[in-house]
This record gives C-alpha cells, structure tokens and sequence, in this order.
C-alpha cells in the first residue's frame, strides 16, 4: 500500500545560509497516528512547511500519497489539511466564513462548503460562535478553529503543529477524543508537539529529529522498550536527616521528606521498597519524574542533563 | 483541480475580496468620492469657471476623465497592496498557498477584488460629477476598455508592492512619492500643449499620462497623443507586469522562505 507520507533525504538550507534539515527521512503509514517529535530548532517546522508547499525544498524528495509535491503539487496539497502552530487566520472574518473559504479554494462549491463549516464547527463546539469576529475568541477556540478549518475539505492526511499548545486540559482531552474519532475513521495524522504525554497517549508510531537529521523512527511501544532507566519521585512520611546510601540504587534526597530514585530495568522497585523498609524509611506515594517518553526524547537528543 | 473547481476557488476569492472593501465601504467607497467632490467644487466650478475652454470644452468637463481615472487608479492600487500585504502580514495567505488552486488563479482574484473597488469608487465618481456637468460619452466602448485596462494595471502594480513590502510604511511609499506625482502630472487638471516643448517631452515619459488621453478620448473625443497608441502601451505595461508577479509567485518571494 502506498504511503502517507513519504520523505526522502530531505535537506534545506534558508538563504540566511542556516541549515535546518540535514536529511530528514520519513515514513508514515496510511491510518496512522503519527508522533514527530523534536527540540526547538530542531527541523520539525521546516519539513511541516515544506510537506505543505510554505517553505520551499532544498533536496530529497516528499510524497504525499504517492503524489510527488513539486511534479504533482496539486494533488499531493488536495490530500493534506494543516493546523499550523500560529493562528494564521484573516482576525477580522467570522468563523463560517474563515472554515467556508478555505472548502472554496479547495474547489468545493459555496453550498457544499457551508455543510462542511457547519458540520466542523458543531463538532469542535464552535457552532454558536459562527458570525463572531475570530480575533473575540478565547485561545482554546482559536486552536479549535484552526482545527475545523483544516478539516473542513476533509482530507486524508492531517498535520498539527503543536495542536494544544495553550489549550487548558479539560479542552485538550476533548480534542484528543475527537483526534482519535477522526483517526478511526481512516485519516492519517501527523502530529508534532512538546506535551510528549499527548504523543504517548495518541500516537502508534514515532520519529524523533535533532539537528535536521531524523534520529529514530519506530512503533512507539518499541521506542518506550528503550527506556533503560526511569526516574521515581518518592514521598515519605516521617521527615529525614540524612539518607544513607543504598547499594545498587542512584538514590538522592530532594528535601526532609523526598527522595529521588534512579531504577534502571534490571531492577525491580520492589527490592528498592524492601531496602527502605529495612531503614525504617516509610514511603507515602510515588510518581514518574516525567513521562517515560519525555525521559526518552532527552537521552535521545542529548538533552538529558536538563531533565 | 478541474476546471470547475478552479473557477470555484477564483470566484471564492473574488467574494471575499469584494465583501472585504464593501465591508468597510466607508473607507474604501466614500473618501474618493468626498474628494473628488471637493475637486469638482474647487477646480471645477470656482476655479475652471475663469478658465477659457480648453479643446473645445469646458475645464468642468475637460478634468472630468482624468479625475474619474485617478480615482480608480488609486483604489485599485490602494486594494491590492493592503489586502494582499495584510494577508501576507497575517499569515493567512498561507489558506491559499496549502491548498491546490493555482498561483495564477491567487494573482486574478486578488486583481479582479482591485480591479471591482476601482470600478464601484469609478462609478461613484462619476455620480457625483453629475451634479456638476454630464459626463461625455464619445466612445464608450473605448472609455471602458481603458478603465479596465488601467484598473488591472494599477491592480498588479499594487500586488508588486505588496510582494516586497516587508512593514507598513512600505506600502505607502510607493503611493505618496510615485503614483501621486506622476498622477498629478499626468495631465489631469491641464493639456500638455499648455507646457513649454521641453516639459512636454518629459510628460512623455509619464505613462500615466497616456492613460488619462486615452480616458478622455473615450468620454470627450479630445487627447494629447494618439490613442491607439496609449492603449498599445498599457496593454503592453499589464502584460508585463502579470508575467513579472506570477514569476514572483510561483517562486515564492515575499511569502515563502
């Protein structure tokens, strides 16, 4: 079966003389729910831009399902619909307007696109708000705008440039739920963000860029299987002056009464537990530093120290 | 895209460039007429009621086309180049760019949203110039050709403009020091013979000018230089001036890095 996306080598180089992709290689299966993930700086914009005709291409090649972007530009761009990172809307349109044009430059008949607006519009809540200028909305709204508008010639590739940046979290679930909706009904999304709980939690597949070059590409069960170590916070009940040392275990007290634990996957947390005990060290609760994928993407990229 | 679908996407773009300066007509419509009122008022009737009659007619109706070109030279200009930087400005020209209509259905729609705000504020104009005389109408045929010639011209002129301009004094730049001068001194208020031979040759250079003959051939039979002429060389100017902004376009200068 064709891919979704498919790139190859790809470089760029901004006349500013800046390099921002190295070689970039991709492979997105249809009905995926894809992850690309990467620092600031790190590319994830530029293939974004040059996949969807804003940035122009430097070399290699990108199929939007078997559709070569610069040969058969047409057509690779009637496949995509993009949730870019900025809101890029007229600020001084109405909403059904906004959603309305961009179905007529796809070539969808006025008729036609006011059935689309509305039914993107019902279905990211913003129906009620569709004669309001888009710069009254809230920040949530405007993302879910944007949303609707990508939508809204119904294209089998979706790609979202960090979708839920600044969306509170009862609206950030909501907007996962109707991801996975429309992921479920066969559309194909790409989605790029920096919350890594989000990729984990809606995405099968993942490829990490650092420095323009791809640096992992994988299912995202395998990639987590890579985590040799992860990071405990444990809270204790009874304050403490002074830890000793636990043989085998990378242990550092945070304050009187928390404890950070360092368990890589030969060991067992249990046999940790057992120790403490031993020390007469009660633990009250634990929780993961951050998320494993978040753990990850740092040692990946070389940013672990951060963490 | 077939061609039905491209003529939907064109005709989307049409609207809403139209609804845009209709939305805020009272800064788009009504500011060239109050103006050109202020014209017919002044130079018209309190000054050009001195005047002998120039060409056969009187000055009223001797500025007349010229007054009713500049107003659409200037809001076609005035159209383009603030809706199209503003959406450059605002990123959401990028609604084009990610979709499959073709960049030179992108440059039409723009022009043809110019080339309609210089016909309504042209139309506008002239309901006005009819408190004071009756517009002439020589040849029709050839006073609409012009206008939308010049229209168009004057569309892509502002498009350019917008192409390069990288803030908001850039788009007024242009208006203040090119086109108003050469408007001005295009003939509008007076015929070139009136100039000394030496100021005549240099009006010559002004392309402007051959507009606003050919404009005035058309409404009163009278111009400075042969009109097939002057149609010749704005035929030529839009030619070159589409060619040069689809260039632009299709290489994405000013809008995509």
């Amino acid at each position: 079966m064709t891919c979704a996306l498919s790139i190859k080598n790809l470089t760029k180089t901004y006349a500013s003389g800046v390099e921002a992709l190295k070689g970039v290689d991709l492979s997105v299966e249809q009905g995926d729910f894809f992850a690309l993930l990467g620092p600031n700086g790190a590319g994830k914009s530029t293939t974004i831009g040059i996949i969807t005709s804003l940035v122009n291409i430097g070399g290699g090649s990108v199929e939007v399902f078997g559709h070569d972007i610069v040969r058969d530009k047409e057509a690779a761009k009637s496949c995509i619909g993009l949730v870019p990172q900025e809101f890029n809307f007229n600020q001084f349109e109405p909403l059904i307007e906004i959603v309305a044009n961009q179905a007529g430059y796809y070539g969808i008949e006025r008729k036609r696109a006011y059935i689309h607006a509305e039914k993107y519009l019902k279905k990211l809540s913003l129906w009620d708000k569709r004669h309001e200028m888009a710069r009254d909305l809230s920040g949530g709204m405007k993302r879910r705008l944007l949303i609707a508008r990508a939508l809204v010639h119904e294209p089998r590739l979706l790609i979202l440039d960090e979708p839920t940046a600044g969306v509170d979290i009862e609206i950030r679930r909501q907007m996962w739920d109707f991801l996975r909706e429309i992921n479920a009904q066969g559309t194909t999304i790409i989605l790029t963000t920096h919350y890594l709980e989000e990729a984990e939690q809606l995405c099968r597949n993942i490829a990490i860029i650092n420095k323009g070059c791809t640096i992992e590409s994988s299912a995202m069960k395998d990639l987590l299987l890579k985590l040799h170590e992860e990071t405990f916070i444990l809270d204790l009940r009874e304050p403490l002056s002074e830890l000793q040392a636990i043989p085998g275990y990378k242990i550092t007290q945070i304050d009187k009464t928390t404890l950070q634990a360092h368990i890589s996957r030969e060991q067992s947390i249990n046999e940790l537990y057992a120790e403490l005990t031993r020390r007469d060290i009660c633990v009250l609760s634990m929780r993961n530093k951050s998320n494993r994928l978040e753990e990850l993407f740092l040692q990946l990229t070389g940013n672990g120290e951060a963490a | 895209m077939n061609l039905h679908e491209q003529f939907t996407a064109f005709k989307t773009l049409l609207t809403k460039e139209v609804l845009r300066f209709m939305r805020i007509w009272v800064q788009t419509v009504l500011p060239a007429a109050i103006t050109t009122g202020l014209y017919f008022v002044i130079f018209g009737k309190m000054i050009g009621s001195q005047l002998n009659d120039i060409s056969g007619y009187s000055y009223m109706d001797y500025i007349v086309p010229g007054i009713i070109l500049m107003a659409i030279i200037n809001n076609s200009y005035a159209n383009v180049v603030s809706s199209f930087y503003s959406a450059k400005f605002q990123h959401h020209v990028e609604e084009m760019l990610v979709s499959p209509m073709p960049n030179y259905l992108i440059l039409l729609g723009f022009v043809g949203g110019g080339v309609l705000r210089g016909l309504v504020v042209g139309l506008a104009v002239t309901a006005v110039s009819l408190f004071f005389t009756e517009p002439g109408t020589f040849n029709i045929a050839i006073t609409l050709v012009v206008v939308i010639l010049t229209a168009v011209l004057f569309s892509l002129a502002g498009f350019l403009n917008a192409v390069f301009a990288n803030s908001f004094d850039d788009i007024s730049i242009i208006p203040t020091f090119v086109l108003a001068p050469l408007t001005y001194l295009g003939g509008i208020f007076y015929s070139i013979d009136m100039l000394p031979e030496f100021w005549q040759q240099v009006s010559l250079l002004n392309p402007i000018m051959y507009m606003i003959n050919a404009m005035r051939y058309g409404m009163l039979g009278v111009s400075d230089i042969d009109v097939s002429h002057a149609l010749l060389m704005i035929i030529l100017f839009v030619a070159v001036l589409f060619a040069f902004s689809l260039y632009l376009l299709n290489k994405g200068v000013g809008i995509r890095s």
